[in-house]
């Protein structure tokens, strides 16, 4: 049987965020700085960010971003049509994060579309009526 | 005054000038002038990935955008024309074709050989050069990140550089 080795994170967003949001996910499950590596664009041209990300890119790597474009999702997508082994998974929350850190020993083909359904799931509101108008608001509807 | 921002920014199209300055001044299109990236067209793909549905972005060559300039200004459409370099800026400027129009410096951050005037402005000597430019070519010139920043005019920047040891 070959060993799998864990997937490592990286929270690539803007100015402060990625620090607090991971400090928020070291905060609850207590997980170690090397799971999860928060990166800021803040003052980073967008060849110095790509190369920042580059720097802590190792083994099979989820890159997770706020945003699916703008510097930190464009940098990230430039990367993953270069590194085979990363993957990039974009409008990170934290329910996300925390499902990455307990999962992270699964390989990356099983662990990515278990991490996308607990995103997508993890969005709701109050009262829980107004959720059935969330579709027609984005078709336009 | 349908162009109403013309802006130079590495990052091009993301969350400051998205949300940032389009809140602020309601674009309907970003023009990027930019010879490398109107002939990518995943690298386009890229960045109008988070634009609102009601935003649309266009990608040209410094010539054609010099060409079409004219009809820009007569359009009915709102643009933001962004370059990610001064030298793209620069030659759209040629022949005073900016002429009286405000250019703003939005984010050209830190490489080597390039000096701090601003947190998000960092120029070297190349491009310091083009700043004169531009401003030689009639375009008043001036950086602010964010609209409702301070905006420092360019030639403010540059004489404090002669005063610079």
């Amino acid at each position: 049987m070959s060993e799998v080795r864990p997937v490592r994170g990286i929270l690539l967003a803007h100015a402060a965020m990625a620090e607090g949001i991971t400090d928020a996910v070291h905060h609850i499950t207590g997980a170690g700085p090397d799971v999860l590596v928060p990166l800021s664009n803040r003052g980073l041209s967008p060849k110095a960010l790509v190369d920042e990300v580059r720097r802590h890119v190792q083994g099979p790597t989820i890159l997770f971003t706020d945003l699916p474009s703008g510097s930190c999702g464009f940098a990230a997508r430039l990367l993953a049509r270069e590194l085979p082994d990363l993957v990039v998974l974009s409008g990170v929350n934290l329910p996300v994060l925390l499902e990455f850190v307990m999962l992270r020993d699964l390989p990356l083909a099983e662990l990515v579309p278990r991490l996308l359904a607990r995103g997508r799931a993890a969005l709701g509101c109050a009262p829980a009526s107004l959720e059935n108008n969330a579709d027609r608001a984005v078709s336009g509807g | 005054m349908p162009i109403v921002l013309y802006r130079v920014d590495e990052r091009l199209i993301h969350g400051q000038v998205v949300v940032g300055w389009g809140n602020h001044l309601h674009p309907d299109r970003f023009v990027v002038v930019d010879d490398e990236l109107a002939t990518s067209v995943w690298e386009q793909e890229l960045y109008t990935l988070a634009l609102p549905v009601e935003l649309e972005a266009t990608f040209t060559t410094v010539v054609e955008a010099q060409r079409l300039l004219p009809q820009w200004r007569s359009s009915s459409a709102r643009m933001i024309v962004l370059t990610r370099d001064l030298p793209s800026m620069r030659r759209l400027a040629e022949r005073g074709a900016l002429r009286g129009e405000q250019v703003n410096l939005g984010g050209i951050h830190y490489a080597p050989g390039r000096r701090s005037y601003l947190p998000y402005l960092y120029l070297n000597e190349s491009e310091r050069e083009d700043v004169q430019h531009l401003l030689d070519d009639g375009a008043a010139v001036s950086a602010r990140d964010l609209p409702g920043n301070r905006r420092v005019d360019a030639d403010q920047l540059l004489r404090e550089d002669e005063h610079t040891p």
